[in-house]
């Protein structure tokens, strides 16, 4: 035997390092090329463009209706696109039936066949690989091992729970070494406590068997903390797509802000801009807003800036270092949530600022009250331009 | 003290009734009447009211002296006539289960994935013809391929035959009757099984690498099977006794075992022996059910 582990490392190279992204000589290992998928008159997929590179762990985020889990489906071969051209490893599969793909898929419902034990489930693609009973009894032992569920080989589903199911629908689509898995909402049936368990050893998984997986969730926590990338769907489209740090700290509007956590939203119009850093003045208030990440605007023009509440400083004294904004405001409600603290300030414009403050200190709950008047302040590359 | 009302033994008394109900029902329409053939099988005939000897002969001096026999068990096995009627009757019945089973699979399967306001309307039509009488049905039947019937008509109009075929009277009329009173028995479970079915499971056998025909055989049927067994044993089991379609398509020949017991019981007014063959007929029906469950028992096991 040439062979040392049933769940070797398949030719994808490993997991993905860098940014591969970033570098035009990569080739994609995925691509999708003016992908469109229409029901009647109605696009659930729009003509999408899409690169994910080997051993990505690629996420496609939106929420319920947005398109999503047609593209996954489209990916699997259960949808026919209506347009445009799927691309695998350099090879064209839009016309190739599901049963011969390289591509595997985890369902959310986990689809686990409940006439059939956890191995004969997860046998169940290498016979019809038609491989030697030998070498089929061997993988899936090794693939049990690997998901931790040699135990339970003999059981039926049913006797097993949810959390267990899972890990035999993932060893029941891996077994067959896909160059692809596709996984829908694969943390969405777990309780919190196996979510963030399952998540991890889905992340060392990937990283074990450098299989590229494709990600469909609406969950942006999932997508955050699983992702190298994120795509944002709305409405069949991508509106953004980058790193979860990307998303997050530039988002591009106010959706996708939203999105992934709460922003605070200034509306404002834009004084002067030189290329790097904007200056804007908030509607209601003289307050100047100075940000680094902006586009290049026309002073005079609408613009919406967004601040992070853990990116804003409070204090009763005035801040005094270079280059931050700063407004004021009363302190109108207060949360305490031990590790921090939340709170919503009326700025002098009326406008709910939101903050979330870490408590460094012990008394750190009793500094501020209720109707306390305060500065807000933040540094200008905390902020961020977003087009509405 | 005063009164208190137990709740969990009213419960108790509840449960224990809810669970009594089916249970007395079976024992008065079922066991005491089947108890009751029984005890005829085993009398001999006589002109009288009722037309059998009693079990135990009370008469003065005869002590308790059993007059029961095996002589109408030992009939059944010296006349061929029995034999061959049962044999025609099993044949029948699984010939037509099968054709059922053939033709109602489809059908369930089609309903199952329509839409729903379209799938009720479906439903409907399986169930329509119960609305009117099933001897009409029958007759209607007769109508239609008798020699002068509507098919022999129209198919000799169209010139592909000049003489009427025999149609009525054969056993493919005796097929087509069964087939056609009995495939909503054979959908109605099916459609059951089928409809609870979950497609993700279709798609999850696809993506594994299972074409088509495949995930039919691995997949699908499996998981039919619960609608399956039941369709047959609702279509197998009234087919076996069943004494209208072929007394009335049928023709001399298609002798069925309720024929017979019909012929014994009103024509040569045979009770023992006529429960004799109804005893029979019974076991022939329960001891496959009861085979397959222990099958099952051990199976799950």
């Amino acid at each position: 035997m040439t062979e040392t582990s049933g769940v070797a490392k398949t030719d994808n190279g490993g997991a993905c390092t860098g940014a591969p992204w970033k570098d035009p000589s990569q080739k994609p290992f995925i691509e999708l090329q003016s992908l469109s998928k229409r029901f009647g008159s109605f696009a659930a997929v729009d003509n999408i463009s899409l690169k994910i590179y080997r051993g990505e762990l690629f996420t496609i985020l939106g929420g319920s209706g947005c398109g999503k889990s047609t593209l996954l489906r489209m990916l699997a071969g259960f949808e026919k696109p209506s347009a445009g051209r799927i691309l695998i490893d350099g090879t064209d599969i839009t016309e190739t039936p599901p049963y011969d793909r390289p591509v595997n898929m985890m369902f959310q419902s986990y689809a686990v066949f409940p006439h059939m034990s956890v191995e004969q489930n997860v046998a169940y693609g290498l016979k019809k690989e038609k491989l030697p009973k030998g070498e089929i009894a061997q993988r899936v032992h090794e693939m049990l091992e690997l998901v931790q569920l040699p135990d339970l080989a003999r059981r039926k589903p049913n006797q097993l729970s949810g959390g267990q199911r899972q890990r035999v629908a993932l060893a029941r689509a891996l077994i067959k070494r896909p160059k692809v898995l596709l996984l829908d909402e694969p943390l969405a049936a777990l309780d919190k406590k196996l979510r963030e368990q399952t998540q991890f050893e889905l992340m060392n998984l990937q990283d074990q068997l450098g299989i590229t997986f494709v990600v469909v969730t609406h969950d942006q926590e999932e997508a955050m903390t699983l992702a190298t990338r994120i795509a944002v769907m709305e409405a069949g489209r991508f509106v953004q797509i980058g790193t979860p740090s990307e998303v997050y700290e530039f988002p591009h509007n106010r959706f996708i802000a939203d999105f992934f956590g709460k922003i605070n939203a200034f509306d404002a119009t834009v004084i002067a801009c030189d290329g790097e850093t904007l200056t804007a003045r908030l509607d209601n208030d003289d307050t100047q807003i100075r940000t680094r990440h902006a586009p290049p605007l026309e002073p005079g023009t609408r613009c919406v800036i967004g601040v992070r509440p853990e990116k804003l400083l409070i204090s009763t004294q005035a801040p005094t270092q270079e280059g931050y904004t700063v407004t004021r405001g009363v302190v109108e409600d207060l949360a305490y949530y031990g590790n921090r603290s939340l709170y919503r300030v009326r700025s002098r414009s009326g406008q709910v600022i939101q903050v979330s403050a870490q408590n460094y200190q012990r008394s750190a709950e009793l500094l501020l009250e209720w109707d306390d008047e305060v500065f807000l302040s933040w540094d200008s590359s905390c902020s961020v331009v977003l087009t509405q | 003290m005063t009164m208190v009302v137990n709740p969990g033994k009213r419960d108790r008394l509840w449960r224990s009734f809810v669970i009594a109900t089916p249970y007395l029902w079976l024992v008065l329409f079922f066991l005491v009447p089947f108890a009751i053939v029984l005890k005829i099988s085993f009398a001999d005939p006589t002109v009288a009211q009722p037309p059998f000897t009693p079990f135990f002969d009370w008469s003065a001096g005869a002590g308790h002296k059993i007059l029961a026999t095996l002589d109408n068990y030992r009939f059944l096995l010296e006349d061929q006539l029995y034999l061959v009627s049962y044999l025609k009757s099993i044949k029948i019945a699984l010939i037509s289960t099968v054709l059922c089973l053939l033709l109602g699979f489809p059908m369930a399967y089609a309903i199952a994935l329509t839409p729903y306001p379209w799938r009720n309307l479906l439903l409907l039509l399986v169930i329509l013809p119960f609305w009117t009488s099933f001897l009409l049905r029958v007759y209607a039947w007769m109508v239609m391929l008798g020699k002068q019937g509507l098919i022999n008509n129209l198919l000799i109009s169209i010139g592909l035959i000049d003489r009427p075929l025999q149609m009525l009277y054969t056993d493919g009329a005796v097929y087509l009757g069964i087939v056609y009173t009995y495939v909503p028995f054979m959908i109605l479970p099916l459609y059951a099984t089928l409809e609870k079915l979950d497609l993700d499971l279709h798609e999850a056998a696809a993506d594994l690498g299972a074409r088509p025909l495949h995930v039919f055989r691995d997949v699908t049927l499996p998981l039919a099977m619960p609608g399956i067994i039941a369709g047959c044993l609702l279509v197998f089991i009234p087919a076996l006794g069943e004494f209208v379609i072929p007394a009335l398509l049928g023709g001399l020949d298609s002798l069925m075992i309720g024929r017979t017991l019909y012929d014994e019981f009103f024509v040569n007014r045979d009770w023992p022996l006529a429960s004799a063959v109804a005893v029979v007929l019974l076991l022939i029906l329960i001891l496959p059910i009861m085979l397959f469950q222990r099958l099952q028992r051990e199976t799950d096991t």
